[in-house]
């Protein structure tokens, strides 16, 4: 094993775990602010997948697409937020989750009507095909751009809840949003607007990886359990808290598919070390939460500590 | 309820009287997955059958579609209520092997044929080999051994192998290397339903391996190519044809260009029976048949011509005739073994454009007339 190989899987482990953010932080947002589990978010990265392929498609520019699929998941987000979300916030845990698993499966069965049952093709844009020479090793240029855009949108997102109107009513929200709403905001427009914030990032994730994934109905739910796990270890309403977590299980998992099975051939013979340490490697990051969980049974950035 | 159906299937019988017995439909229940992200495979399964049916303009079958959901527990549902209320006597349609274990062994123990258009776990060929069960595709193990055996005539020494860890996965990594003289320079297995491989590209950059193996149907391999085209590894890819199939390349894209893949199938197949179907297939359907829509179609003609030779009700005599395998398969050669399994050919594919449209074309040969290694546990001769 040499220097070069561990970079690249570090570089790997940091661009999925920004894109984990990217989905990680509309989930730990909307959780945080309005107490909703919601299950859809996954549907709300396929949506932006989709609607980014389609119109890369017709258009022939990646780009377009890009927007396209970050503004069919907002809309789709704002629209669920009205019409089915709004009913639900007084509800429990348990009718969230009923309510939102329903959606998932009409969303997955709407998409399968609207594009057809078969995968989709979206390709990396021309302006960043190839690799780039990073010294040690050579690297995808796309998969560089990815761990840009990763970073670029955390700091836009610290900022728009450091620095702006939007964002003390997003955090006094989460601290207590029946003094909020008596002091005249309109509770109800900030819902929506959190909601479509965060169903216009899990869209722009879905679109962004949706480029060097497979475009397919159920492309979502994969990571909105990664995600869960990602705010759980963060901290259920803790932006920087899913920004730790989202790296945390990014690099660990990425490291433990590469490091375990290597591990296990120093004692057993190579085939069924390399099923062992698959094994092992896929159950990492849920020992990594429920370690975490002994250890700080509100995640590493309680927001209401 | 029951017995008004009884009572009415008498009245029709009496109605007929005593003279000639005009046969009824057999029904025919087709199980597959036409929901969730696995759908276009059963979707080609579904159109190619009922094509099938069509073309031969028989009325001797009335089809049952149902939607598994790619789901063991659903699957078992259909099956029961496909034989109990809809009287199926012959099931058909399962696309994935751990489907096909939750329902095959329960519908042929009541005397149900069981025609798999595609799935062929090792578990049904060998000792649990049963004259009620039909594969008219291939055993799982097959396809990947001729991926084995024509990685040698291609003159690949050292291999890179790859596949999800689950049942099928492990048995492709074990039917490739059955045949593969080479060396391995890395035999990895990722997770089932993964969508990152960069981790495992980043090991086959620093293995030296001279060519890779994968196996990795449905998203996982249009994720994978995706990914190994932006990585600047050029090494040769040798696969089974699930990888690359007609319902995947579309989405893979010009990544695939190249890439040679085992079947016992292909599009470009020179004989009578393909062509018409071939071309009846993108007339009817506006797009190239997958190698699953090839079985489905051969799997719907092989149980029509045995219900031309004999009646079901006479299940010894339908059995033979559908060992007897009389028809005209899309593959050319077809016959079954004393497991009820194929032999017959098994072709290196490469994948091409032509007219701007990816798909497969045969290059050369990997077996010819080959049985899977599990026929010879099976008791039945």
């Amino acid at each position: 094993m040499t220097a070069a190989l561990l970079f690249e899987q570090f570089l790997n482990g940091l661009q999925f775990g920004l894109m984990l953010f990217l989905m990680s932080a509309g989930l730990t947002l909307v959780f945080g602010v309005m107490g909703l589990i919601n299950l859809a978010h996954g549907s709300l990265f396929m949506i932006g997948a989709f609607f980014c392929a389609a119109a890369a498609g017709l258009t022939g520019n990646f780009w377009l697409g890009l927007a396209a699929g970050m503004a069919a998941a907002a809309a789709a987000g704002a629209l669920i937020e009205v019409t089915v979300m709004r009913r639900l916030y007084t509800r429990d845990h348990l009718d969230q989750v009923l309510a939102t698993f329903a959606l998932i499966l009409i969303l997955s069965e709407g998409t399968k009507i609207l594009f057809g049952p078969f995968p989709l093709y979206l390709d990396v844009p021309p302006l960043l095909t190839g690799t780039v020479d990073l010294g040690l090793t050579p690297y995808p240029l796309y998969r560089l751009a990815l761990i840009v855009a990763g970073i670029g949108v955390a700091l836009g997102l610290w900022l728009l809840i450091g620095r702006t109107r939007l964002g003390i009513r997003i955090r006094a929200g989460e601290n207590d949003r029946e003094m909020i709403a008596a002091l005249g905001v309109n509770i109800r427009a900030l819902y929506t607007v959190v909601f479509a914030l965060g169903a216009a990032l899990a869209g722009l994730a879905g679109a962004l990886v949706g480029a060097v994934q497979s475009v397919q109905v159920g492309m979502g739910e994969p990571v909105l359990i990664l995600a869960f796990v990602v705010i759980v270890i963060g901290g259920i309403g803790s932006i920087r808290g899913a920004m730790v977590g989202a790296l945390l299980v990014g690099v660990i998992d990425t490291m433990g598919r590469f490091l375990l099975p290597q591990v296990f051939a120093l004692f057993l013979d190579p085939s069924k070390a390399s099923g062992a340490g698959a094994a092992l490697a896929s159950i990492l990051v849920y020992l990594l939460m429920a370690l975490i969980l002994v250890i700080r049974p509100k995640g590493l950035f309680p927001v209401h500590a | 309820m029951k017995f008004r159906k009884n009572a009415l299937a008498c009245a029709s019988v009496l109605a007929l009287g005593a003279g000639v017995a005009q046969a009824d439909p057999v029904t025919v229940g087709l199980i597959t997955t036409l929901s969730g992200g696995g759908a276009g495979l059963g979707v080609d399964v579904r159109d190619a059958f009922e094509l099938a049916l069509q073309m031969n303009g028989s009325d001797a079958i009335h089809l049952v579609v149902e939607d598994d959901g790619q789901r063991p527990e659903n699957a078992v549902q259909i099956a029961d209520r496909m034989i109990q209320s809809e009287g199926a006597q012959i099931l058909t349609g399962i696309i994935w092997s751990n489907l096909a274990m939750a329902v095959v062994p329960a519908v042929t123990a009541q005397d149900v044929i069981y025609v798999s258009p595609n799935a062929g776990p090792s578990a049904l060929a060998g000792a649990g080999c049963t004259p009620n069960y039909f594969n008219a595709a291939y055993q799982n193990d097959t396809m990947h051994e001729a991926a084995g055996q024509y990685a040698n005539t291609l003159g690949y020494q050292n291999a890179f192998i790859m596949a999800p860890n689950y049942p099928a996965g492990v048995d492709a990594l074990t039917g490739f290397k059955r045949y593969f003289q080479g060396t391995l320079a890395g035999e990895v297995y990722t997770q089932l339903g993964q969508t990152d491989f960069a981790a495992e590209i980043a090991q086959i950059r620093a293995s030296g391996a001279d060519s890779i193996f994968i196996f990795e149907p449905g998203g996982m391999g249009i994720s994978f190519m995706r990914q190994y085209a932006q990585s600047g590894v050029d090494l040769p890819i040798i696969s089974a044809a699930f990888t690359f199939s007609q319902d995947v390349l579309p989405a893979v894209g010009d990544a695939a260009l190249g890439v040679i893949n085992t079947a016992e199938w292909s599009p470009d197949m020179d004989n009578e029976a393909n062509v018409a179907f071939v071309a009846a297939f993108q007339e009817a359907y506006g797009r190239l048949p997958s190698v699953y829509a090839a079985q489905s179609f051969d799997t719907a003609n092989l149980i029509l011509s045995a219900l031309a030779a004999a009646d079901i009700s006479d299940l010894d005599a339908f059995r033979t005739a559908m060992r007897a395998a009389d028809f005209d398969s899309v593959r050319g050669s077809f016959r079954f073994g004393n497991n009820q399994h194929p032999i017959q050919n098994y072709y290196a594919r490469e994948v091409v454009s032509v007219d701007g449209v990816l798909t497969n074309r045969i290059v050369g040969t990997a077996f010819e007339d080959h049985q899977d290694v599990y026929a010879a546990d099976c008791a039945m001769e």
